[in-house]
């Protein structure tokens, strides 16, 4: 049982949901990196996912693409995110998911990228460009090691796709909210608790709602029908926007807990 | 003994059901996108199978485009280089100047077929730009087009043509401003209007079903050179030279040969300036396997997978990454690939206006530098022919501005 699958059975155990923060490692700089991650575990974040910067991402809105030019431009490396994260964890009361390319961990090489993510802290991987077809190598090295591979499944997905992918993922699915890139809304749209609701009475698995979800109102309004829900963009521009590293930890630290308290209200 | 027997590894049946040239290619997007690749495989398929279709492209083709393109031979550079004859296929020719617009008919009236209401696309040089705004002016389909900030600024004329033919050209800052970044910003699009929108994605790049699609469509390069060599010569080309940065006119070019073991296929990457990093833009020459813009094919990355930087004098070929088919044929050793650095191109440039009466688009530049080389080290019976794949007539402030003359 992977560090992710124990989480959600203990949140489950206690009728709890998950609040999962996402940030960019490396932006401002991965030292800030580690103390974010520190105040997002002390304020009730049920795991993190930690995004890997690349060059080329066709998933993420404007506000993750920066960042990972940042960090990519401060000469920030893969075995640094690593080095980093093992030095983090043991401070943690949280699993970490690394969110990364398939072009990196296929240019790294799969075993040495789960292996290496595995030692360094991570349990498990969101890898936002793989789809199932493409993975059956990658799946079969994570669940000889208990890794989590998290797939993802989007408002296109057609019904039997959708059955499909929760057969092949493992730790929770990443329902995707909208048809785009990753961003803050103001409105979530329509007919999206139905299509998790669908899919929640046809799968054991945890369901995550991410994209565009911001604000203490989507989390009281998917709260009921989901897992856990993910939280990204919001997150790195309250730390972008802080003139220092220290208010970047604690203006993180307050949207975190205005967000968790959502769950509860 | 057939060619099937000659060459037992080749197949141009490829790619297969999961869109593989061997191990390159296949579809490495987001999940979003799935449903609208699947769509347009199924709907290509049935295109490829409609004889209706192929009547309708072909009439575009003919009296829209003007094809087919002649073979023209390069008398005076053939002497000037005193070995093999040379002969442009003239894409320069076509409607809209370049190889570009085979490909944007054949995706518009697909874009038609599942009913899709808006076109976008990416350009680098500004030729697909150009070609896709053409298309979907001709089909009135509103048509949005990113490109680079540079290449805005590198390709002001072919900006012009894009907005006077109704397209909204979208210039992209982020990154080193050229072509890979305003495929990021496509494929970005995309991901927010798959539902209405068709992405004509410009090269033999991307997901499958793309490199197959559009090396289809440019197959009609290919197809009527064959024709064409056999008719003039009697016989088939020795050589065949392509200029490849995303690799779509080689591709169309290469296609309907690649079982003919005899002729030699020799593509043109863009040398830049030097082998350094970060000087050039040939992946084949100096990259390695990886994963870029949808599928894995050789690309210029760093350590951890990170993107090079790449250059090239030539808009059109600025790209760190390359069609997986061309991938394929580079490791099976049937076609040579190999660069023209800058300096060649432009020098190529000048010798092909003056010998010939034609402006190459800096592209073609690239493969004409090349074959000249090659000429020379053949025998005066043997023939070169190269894919003159668009003209030069935007490149003609940015060659002034590089070479210090008044435009």
């Amino acid at each position: 049982m992977s560090a992710i699958d124990q989480r959600f059975a203990e949140l489950r155990a206690a009728g709890k949901k998950a609040f999962l923060p996402f940030l960019t490692a490396g932006d401002p700089s991965l030292a800030v990196t580690a103390q974010l991650l520190e105040k997002l575990s002390e304020c009730g974040a049920a795991m993190a996912e930690v995004g890997i910067p690349y060059s080329d991402p066709i998933a993420d809105g404007p506000v993750i693409q920066a960042s990972y030019t940042r960090s990519l431009e401060a000469g920030i490396k893969l075995k640094d995110i690593f080095s980093m994260v093992a030095e983090v964890t043991p401070r943690l009361k949280m699993p970490l998911v690394s969110m990364a390319s398939y072009s990196i961990i296929q240019r790294v090489g799969k075993e040495r990228y789960v292996d290496d993510a595995l030692k360094a802290g991570f349990s498990g991987a969101i890898v936002p460009d793989l789809l199932v077809e493409e993975a059956p190598e990658l799946r079969g090295i994570c669940r000889e090691r208990d890794f989590s591979l998290i797939h993802l499944v989007t408002p296109t997905t057609p019904n039997a796709r959708m059955l499909e992918i929760a057969k092949s993922s493992t730790g929770f699915i990443y329902f995707v909210s909208i048809t785009g890139i990753t961003g803050e809304r103001n409105e979530l749209p329509p007919g999206l608790l139905e299509k998790v609701q669908w899919l929640r009475e046809r799968t054991e698995l945890p369901i995550c709602i991410g994209f565009g979800i911001s604000r203490p109102e989507h989390i009281r309004a998917l709260a009921p029908v989901a897992d856990g829900l993910i939280v990204g963009s919001a997150l790195v521009r309250r730390a972008t926007q802080a003139a220092t590293p220290e208010e970047a930890v604690a203006e993180v630290g307050k949207l975190a807990r205005e967000l968790v308290a959502a769950f509860d209200s | 003994m057939s060619r099937v027997e000659k060459q037992p590894t080749l197949s141009s049946s490829l790619p297969d059901a999961g869109g593989r040239f061997g191990d390159f290619g296949g579809r490495y997007v987001p999940e979003t996108l799935t449903r609208a690749l699947d769509e347009l495989s199924t709907e290509y398929a049935s295109a490829k199978a409609d004889p209706a279709f192929q009547a309708e492209l072909d009439q575009l083709l003919k009296s829209f485009v003007g094809r087919p393109s002649p073979l023209y031979h390069a008398k005076r550079l053939s002497a000037a280089m005193g070995g093999a004859q040379i002969w442009f296929k003239r894409e320069d020719l076509n409607h809209t100047g370049a190889h570009k617009i085979n490909n944007t008919l054949g995706q518009a009236l697909l874009t038609l077929r599942m009913g899709k209401k808006r076109v976008i696309a990416e350009t680098g040089a500004g030729q697909h730009g150009v070609a896709s705004a053409t298309a979907c002016a001709h089909f009135g389909l509103p048509c949005v087009v990113y490109m680079g900030a540079e290449d805005v600024r590198r390709q002001k004329p072919n900006v012009f043509s894009m907005k006077l033919m109704g397209a909204e050209v979208r210039p992209v800052t982020s990154g080193s401003k050229t072509l890979r970044d305003a495929v990021n910003e496509a494929m970005r699009d995309w991901m927010a209007s798959v539902e209405d929108t068709h992405y004509i994605i410009g090269s033999v790049i991307g997901p499958h079903p793309f490199p197959m699609m559009v090396r289809d469509f440019q197959s009609v390069i290919g197809r009527e050179s064959r024709a064409q060599s056999l008719e003039i010569f009697g016989r088939l080309p020795d050589t065949i030279v392509a200029c490849v940065g995303g690799g779509s006119n080689a591709a169309g070019m290469f296609y309907p040969f690649i079982e003919d073991a005899e002729v030699r296929l020799l593509g043109v990457e863009a040398g830049g300036l030097s082998a350094e990093p970060g000087q050039h833009a040939s992946p084949l020459t100096h990259g390695s396997p990886g994963v870029l813009h949808g599928s894995f094919s050789y690309v210029m990355q760093d350590e951890d997978g990170q993107t090079s930087p790449v250059h090239s004098v030539s808009a059109g070929l600025d790209y760190p990454g390359v069609g997986p088919e061309h991938s394929y044929w580079k490791d099976l050793a049937r076609v040579d690939y190999t660069e023209c650095q800058d300096g060649a191109a432009l020098e190529t440039f000048d010798k092909v206006a003056r010998s010939e009466g034609i402006l190459p688009a800096l592209e073609s530049s690239h493969a004409v530098a090349k074959a000249l080389e090659v000429a020379a080290t053949m025998r005066s019976d043997q023939i070169v022919l190269v894919c003159l794949s668009g003209r030069g007539d935007k490149d003609a402030a940015e060659i002034a501005r590089l070479t210090g003359r008044d435009y």
